[in-house]
């Protein structure tokens, strides 16, 4: 299902970025510079919206490092998107807690609002969804996060729903 | 009601800026510990008898006390702020609301234990938590608190942030040091142990948010005063994420050894059960501990009221009895299905095993499908005994506790609600449709299971 997916496309990255790559980096020993992936993937992804191999590649370059040990780290942790998402993407934690209040019924309703499957972009490419685990909001439930700055919305009802997503299209639209 | 060590300025307002922080008494400990002999604060951490709030419950200064110091190589302190095991959310709260009490802990620990470069590994999901912690730390390092020469000391000490990438998997520690190290987060073989070889092979420790900030009361108040709280071996306060069908979920500072009645009743705490239900099953440390009816919650299998302490909720063992564990406390009101609540914990540990063990990585996948034909009534009697078998195969067969994890909740599960599992299977109609309700589980008088699964 993980696919890392080649746009052919090549990536340069904006020296504003690098700059952010480089106070990354200098929070670890000499030397140990791989440390700074993750944090830079996420960096990345708030740039483009999903981590492309170009990219990767390019992050490869930049830290010094196979670029296969960047697509090995970037396919097992599951907030990496390997392919295009919507510029929105909605993502409702379905464990356990959150399950017992409610959460799947939270995404039949996102799904039917939306009309796109779980992992799918809404056609204006503005929105998608997906189902994700435990977000240690335990007691707030149903919650979902918004990516990049991972905002937080709790205590879900189809309403605040409705009212999220109509607010995201005018933020998107204006 | 118990005294907050923790939370007792959780709701001035501003105390998330250092100002505020500050004049209610915050970074006095790191003032006090640096007049003191990095050795003392060991022996004061060993004393006030604190056990890791991640989850394990080891001794904290026994940890610190293993910590290899061979000369010129660096040593590290890593905060574990991984936190993702369904039914906890304390972490996530500390540091939103009281983010200088980390702070203030990792000072005072890094210094204790030699470190000069410290990080604080935060799940990535959190990234608002992220930016208040990398706020809280700048503010911090303007005062004097953190870089070179703290307060004048000639410590020196950097700490940064670090965010994961999305793994349940990243909160075991040795597996949270390979993601840091900008790896997979595929656990460790052990030994050799972090306090040997951990971060880049150098001696390091790793400690759960809340046991780096209990660390600032014991300082302030000594080892031995912290140790006058809670109740035998379980001293001092544990925060509890209250969450699932009670009144009013949050997070709640207890005195280990509060009555779980009181806690789950008053209305200091949880306030009963949401909307006039009653309480069918609870899960009290964390998805990974064994769920117990309501009847062996409330009363251990002697009949005596059980405590919120390691020892009173591990009474009975695994046959009648759960763990505290990371203190993700889950109840489940009469409406609840066991049967999904299990399918929907075993997802998250199949979603979550690195696939390092094929135990694991297989057997929770297997756990998986069976309970998904149980819960959709394609189920069959001989499900639940194959669903122990594989539990048990998996079970002290990985390199992690992952394993483990996902099979307790499988087990305890069939355990305690066989039935439920069994209705399953001889009214596959009426179990898509409805739930299998209390049943005897809610007896007030605990009954002791015959069928030992």
């Amino acid at each position: 299902m993980l696919r890392v997916e080649d746009t052919g496309v090549p990536v340069t990255f904006s020296p504003e970025l690098i700059k952010k790559f480089d106070e990354i980096v200098s929070r670890y020993p000499k030397g140990k510079q791989k440390s700074g992936l993750l944090p830079i993937l996420h960096l990345v992804q708030a740039e483009y919206g999903w981590v492309s191999s170009p990219a990767m590649d390019k992050v490869a370059e930049y830290l010094g490092i196979q670029p296969i040990e960047v697509y090995e780290v970037a396919t097992f942790y599951t907030m990496y998107f390997m392919r295009p998402q919507g510029k929105y993407v909605l993502e409702v934690c379905r464990t356990g807690p959150c399950g017992i209040v409610g959460a799947e019924k939270i995404m039949d309703h996102i799904e039917e609002k939306l009309g796109v499957k779980e992992g799918e972009v809404t056609p204006d490419g503005l929105f998608s969804w997906r189902g994700v685990e435990c977000l240690a909001a335990c007691g707030f439930g149903p919650v979902l996060q918004i990516g990049p700055e991972y905002t937080f919305y709790e205590k879900l009802t189809n309403e605040s729903v409705d009212q999220l997503i109509g607010d995201l299209r005018a933020k998107a639209n204006n | 009601m118990g005294r907050k060590l923790l939370l007792e300025h959780i709701n001035v307002p501003g105390i998330n800026t250092f100002d505020v922080y500050r004049s209610k008494g915050g970074y006095a400990s790191v003032e006090k510990a640096l007049k003191m002999a990095p050795n003392d604060i060991v022996e004061e951490v060993k004393k006030s008898g604190l056990r890791g709030r991640g989850g394990a419950g080891f001794p904290t200064g026994m940890k610190w006390s293993f910590l290899a110091k061979p000369e010129g190589v660096a040593r590290y302190l890593v905060c574990n702020a991984d936190e993702s095991e369904p039914g906890t959310f304390k972490d996530r709260y500390l540091m939103t609301y009281i983010p200088h009490l980390l702070i203030e802990g990792m000072i005072v620990s890094s210094f204790a234990l030699g470190a000069n470069t410290s990080y604080i590994y935060v799940r990535g999901e959190m990234m608002p938590q992220i930016r208040i912690l990398e706020k809280a730390i700048a503010e911090a390092k303007n005062k004097g608190f953190l870089g070179k020469n703290i307060l004048g000391s000639g410590y020196d000490l950097e700490l940064y942030v670090q965010p994961g990438g999305g793994a349940y998997i990243c909160g075991e520690e040795t597996a949270l040091l390979e993601s840091l190290e900008g790896k997979r987060g595929n656990p460790r073989i052990k030994p050799p142990f972090p306090a040997i070889a951990g971060l880049y092979g150098c001696p390091t420790v790793v400690n759960n948010v809340e046991s780096i900030a209990a660390v600032v009361p014991i300082i302030n108040e000594g080892g031995e005063e912290y140790a006058k709280l809670g109740i035998g071996r379980s001293t001092g306060t544990k925060l509890i994420s209250a969450g699932g069908n009670v009144k009013k979920p949050g997070v709640y500072e207890i005195d280990l050894g509060l009555p779980v009645e009181e806690f789950l009743y008053s209305d200091e705490y949880c306030g009963g059960i949401a909307n006039g239900k009653r309480l069918k099953a609870v899960v009290a440390g964390g998805s990974s501990v064994p769920i117990l009816p309501a009847n062996l919650f409330l009363k251990t299998a002697n009949g005596e009221a059980r405590l919120m302490s390691y020892e009173s909720l591990a009474d009975g063992g695994f046959v009648s009895g759960t763990m505290l564990g990371s203190g993700g406390f889950i109840a489940y009101d009469e409406d609840q299905c066991i049967v999904r609540n299990t399918w929907n914990f075993t997802r998250f540990y199949h979603h979550e095993s690195c696939g390092q063990c094929s135990p694991c990585r297989e057997g929770t996948g297997w756990m998986e499908k069976v309970l998904h034909r149980l819960e959709y009534g394609h189920g069959k009697m001989s499900d639940m005994d194959l669903l122990v078998d594989v539990s048990k195969k998996i079970e002290g067969n990985t390199i992690c506790p992952l394993g483990d994890a996902a099979a307790w909740p499988v087990a305890s599960a069939i355990r305690h609600f066989r039935d439920e599992f069994e209705w399953h299977v001889t009214n596959p109609g009426e179990a898509t449709k409805r739930n299998f309700g209390l049943a005897h589980y809610a007896d007030p008088l605990p009954k002791v299971e015959t069928k030992v699964a």
